[in-house]
């Protein structure tokens, strides 16, 4: 069995290498195959995996790379994650990446597909557009044309012509991941103290590098160790973190809120390892499959259409139920329009039904944590002595 | 320009009495607009966009943004969604001083900017009324493809006209489609006609200033009216007197008639300094040929006319060729022939600050421009609606720096030519 300690270092080191050494050892070990980066939120990795191409998550640079010619791109008030992106390529960072694709999450990353067809001519830039209508038979068929084009988009950098059997053992793998990530969640819930939210985050984006096939084992061990972790229960305040679905906390946050006496029982963060609910079906014309399952997903986050004013928060509630959660912090990337501008809206959801909550904004390169320190730990002091509610 | 008043106030009118004399509204976004369909189904449609930049005109939107503030809204955002958001929570009282009606229908037209999905979820929980929703694909890869016509045609189908119908109590007539958009493509020659008369020198009119005052508004609320035909008509033949009496444009400052710089202008204008801002343009003699912010309403200088013949197909096309919907290739490209196409000595870039979905990637933008034009960018940064946004001193300071720069290259060039 292998130790929770090395698997967590393993994670971090693939956390911390920026120079996306793992996508070019998988390269070199894969001649044929093509590797290719994607923004937050969603993309259908199984779409990737059956053309050969390995899925990587572009997620930003976090608080460990110095800004020296993004910031050239972007004025002071965009947020932080795409100016790191260009910062990435345009350091060489990416250069294993045979192609990039921008999910249609905000004008922000959509403008950035543009700016990568300037600057990066010689690379595939694929804009995902997906459906904000949500009938099987408008958007669902829109869908399904898109995630048609996808497949051939990838195929055409790695030569292959998957077979419909080929795409459904691609789903068969990410429906057992999905599953995984449910029972490594559930257990984070259940018990914190054998996950703590640090490691379970760092678990999580050894996904965005590593294939899926080992990225489940990974998973696989990581449960395996911690179940024969000692430990026991801790008193501390369970909390919801809301609007990190796309710029990405740095790691020292998420720590910071650990030793604020917050349990961080979840999360949008990673949204694209979890994004369908349901598990897809492994029958029939599996893009047609692919297509029912998005357009079926009821979740909510804040770059999809929520058509009922009714329903608008129901989801985040809906967690609060489920994770015990004792109140929501809002920590959303500053300038991030669909977060902040969701924010209040899903304060009213909370409100109508009595739950606490804070709200910060942070980037990924915040560096100061004593404010974000002091408001945490008052706010989980609070939810102690008076209750969520 | 008096008859530009007398339509408007009519039409603000019309919207205050709508709920006496039955006429059903519909709460709906410039860029992709449907004007047509609507005015098909006698609905009256209402620009919350046009409500708050006519408040920030009046200087209203301070005060509306810091209540919008005030009700939990981060400084961060789009202050347009928190200038409309403040007017209705002090009482939606309309630029005409009379109370705007309440939506019957919200019809969210997302063209271009998702800030558009979070406004109208914002509004639906003020307003007890159906949203419809028209998903408009992205340009991402530059072209419009059969998949995406055939995607709006549907949601056009099974969305949009239901809801429609079932608001207005109307059933859809396809043929009065067909005669309203028939209209537009009449007008539509009218405008494009008066947007090239700029290519003149010097040029009878002003693209950006005078585009957004006077040329394009009108074209929103009422494209596909008999009154929008008389109106493009009289602006042409007026534009068209100008022309050959070699007048410049008309400005609140008076008849600009000393044309020294020519200029293509990127971006929105700022609306609460709005006569300060092109003041500063009049007193140095530059006059905009061209401007990317007259064509969210739509690309008409780029071949576009509302085709009566294949009417759901063509309001598709319509919605995705608004320029907020084109990829920044694209967007670079069409600056860059305006240049070219208008002989501008240079271009202008005015980023706003709350409005991700023009800004972003605008620095890219200036250093292709300039690339590939060999023309001098400026780059200067305001808001739409903020007023803490508008630094009067800052923004005159870079602008005159930029027409000193632009002198000096063009010195330099007569120098040269003298030399050689
Ligand atoms: S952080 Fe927000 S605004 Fe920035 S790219 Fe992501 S979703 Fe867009
Ligand atoms: S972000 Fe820009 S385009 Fe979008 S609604 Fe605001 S001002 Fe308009």
């Amino acid at each position: 069995m292998k130790n929770v300690d090395e698997i967590v270092e393993r994670c971090e080191e693939l956390y911390e290498d920026l120079e996306y050494g793992a996508v070019a050892r998988w390269k070199e070990a894969n001649p044929e195959g093509a590797a290719v980066g994607f923004l937050p939120t969603y993309i259908p990795r199984e779409v990737l995996h059956a053309a050969g191409v390995l899925p990587v998550g572009i997620l930003g640079a976090g608080d460990q790379l110095e800004i020296v010619k993004g910031d050239a791109f972007f004025q002071s008030y965009i947020c932080h994650i795409p100016r790191s992106v260009v910062e990435l390529g345009l350091s060489g960072k990416l250069d294993s990446l045979d192609g990039m694709i921008f999910p249609s999450t905000c004008d922000v990353i959509r403008n950035l597909s543009g700016i990568w067809k300037l600057q990066f001519p010689d690379k595939l830039s694929f804009y995902f557009d997906v459906p904000q209508n949500f009938d099987p038979e408008v958007g669902g068929a829109f869908y399904a044309d898109t995630l048609r084009e996808l497949l051939e988009a990838m195929c055409s950098l790695t030569g292959r012509d998957p077979k419909s059997v080929d795409l459904s053992a691609s789903i068969h793998l990410y429906n057992e991941n999905r599953r995984l990530i449910a029972k490594l969640k559930a257990l984070r819930s259940e018990e914190p103290w054998r996950v703590p939210a640090s490691e379970l985050y760092l678990v999580l984006r050894a996904g965005m590098v590593l294939p899926i096939e080992e990225f489940s084992a990974l998973i696989e061990d990581y449960l395996e160790a911690v179940a024969a972790r000692e430990g026991h229960e801790v008193d501390n305040a369970r909390v919801l973190l809301a609007g990190a679905f796309c710029e990405q906390p740095p790691l020292t946050l998420i720590r910071t809120l650990e030793r604020s006496g917050c349990e961080v029982v979840d999360d949008d963060t990673m949204l694209v390892l979890r994004w369908l609910g349901d598990e897809v079906s492994e029958e029939g014309d599996p893009i047609e499959a692919l297509a029912k399952a998005y357009i079926a997903y009821t979740g909510e986050a804040s770059c999809k259409y929520v058509p009922d004013g009714e329903q608008k928060g129901i989801q985040l509630v809906r967690s609060v139920r489920k994770h015990c959660v004792e109140g929501v912090i809002f920590a959303a990337p500053s300038f991030c329009d669909p977060a902040l501008l969701d924010r209040p809206m899903l304060q009213s959801a909370l409100d109508a039904e009595g739950i606490s909550y804070t709200a910060f904004n942070y980037a990924e390169n915040t560096g100061q944590m004593q404010p974000i320190r002091e408001q945490a730990g008052t706010f989980a002091d609070t939810i102690k002595l008076w209750g969520g509610e | 320009m008096v008859k530009q008043k007398e339509m408007i106030a009519d039409h603000f009118h019309h919207l205050a009495t709508a709920k006496e004399n039955g006429k059903k509204v519909i709460y709906t976004f410039v860029p992709g607009n449907l004007t047509e369909l609507m005015l098909s189904f006698d609905a009256l449609p209402l620009h919350p966009e046009i409500n708050a930049l006519q408040s920030g005109m009046r200087k209203l939107s301070g005060e509306y943004i810091a209540e919008a503030e005030r009700h939990g809204h981060s400084e961060d955002v789009c202050t347009y969604v928190k200038c409309d958001i403040g007017m209705m929570l002090k009482g939606n009282i309309g630029p005409t001083g009379e109370k705007l009606p309440e939506p019957d229908l919200l019809l969210l037209s997302y063209t271009g900017c998702f800030t558009f999905m979070k406004w109208f979820e914002l509004l639906k929980e003020r307003y007890d009324c159906p949203v419809a929703m028209l998903h408009i694909p992205y340009q991402g890869d530059g072209e419009i493809t059969p998949t995406m016509i055939d995607y709006i045609v549907k949601q056009l189908r099974t969305e949009i006209i239901p809801k429609f119908e079932q608001v207005t109590g109307q059933e859809f007539d396809i043929d009065r489609l067909r005669e309203l958009m028939g209209n537009s493509a009449r007008a539509e020659e009218d405008l494009v006609w008066v947007l090239e008369s700029a290519k003149n020198k010097p040029s009878p009119i002003d693209a950006y200033f005078g585009g957004v005052y006077y040329i394009g508004p009108l074209f929103t609320a009422f494209r596909g009216t008999e009154a929008a035909l008389e109106y493009y008509r009289m602006l042409r033949e007026e534009v068209e007197g100008r022309l050959t009496a070699g007048q410049g444009p008309i400005t609140p400052e008076g008849l600009l008639d000393n044309e020294r710089f020519r200029l293509v202008v990127e971006g929105p204008p700022n609306w609460t300094h709005f006569r300060e801002f092109w003041k500063m343009f009049h007193d140095e003699g530059a006059v905009v040929v061209a401007s990317t912010y007259t064509k969210v309403g739509g690309t008409y200088d780029r071949g576009f006319r509302h085709d009566p013949s294949r009417p759901l197909e063509s309001l598709a096309e319509y919605c995705m060729g608004c320029y907020t919907n084109l990829n920044l290739p694209s967007r670079v490209d069409m600056i860059a022939k305006y240049i070219e196409d208008y002989d501008a000595d240079g271009f202008l870039i005015n980023s706003i600050k709350s409005c991700n979905s023009f800004s972003a990637g605008q620095l890219v933008m200036l250093r292709e421009i300039e690339e590939r034009t060999g023309r001098a960018g400026g780059f200067i940064e305001t808001d739409l609606v903020d007023p803490r946004y508008f630094s009067a001193s800052n923004v005159k300071n870079r602008l005159e720096s930029y027409f000193q720069m632009l002198a000096q290259k063009r010195g330099e060039k007569q120098a040269e030519m003298v030399t050689s």
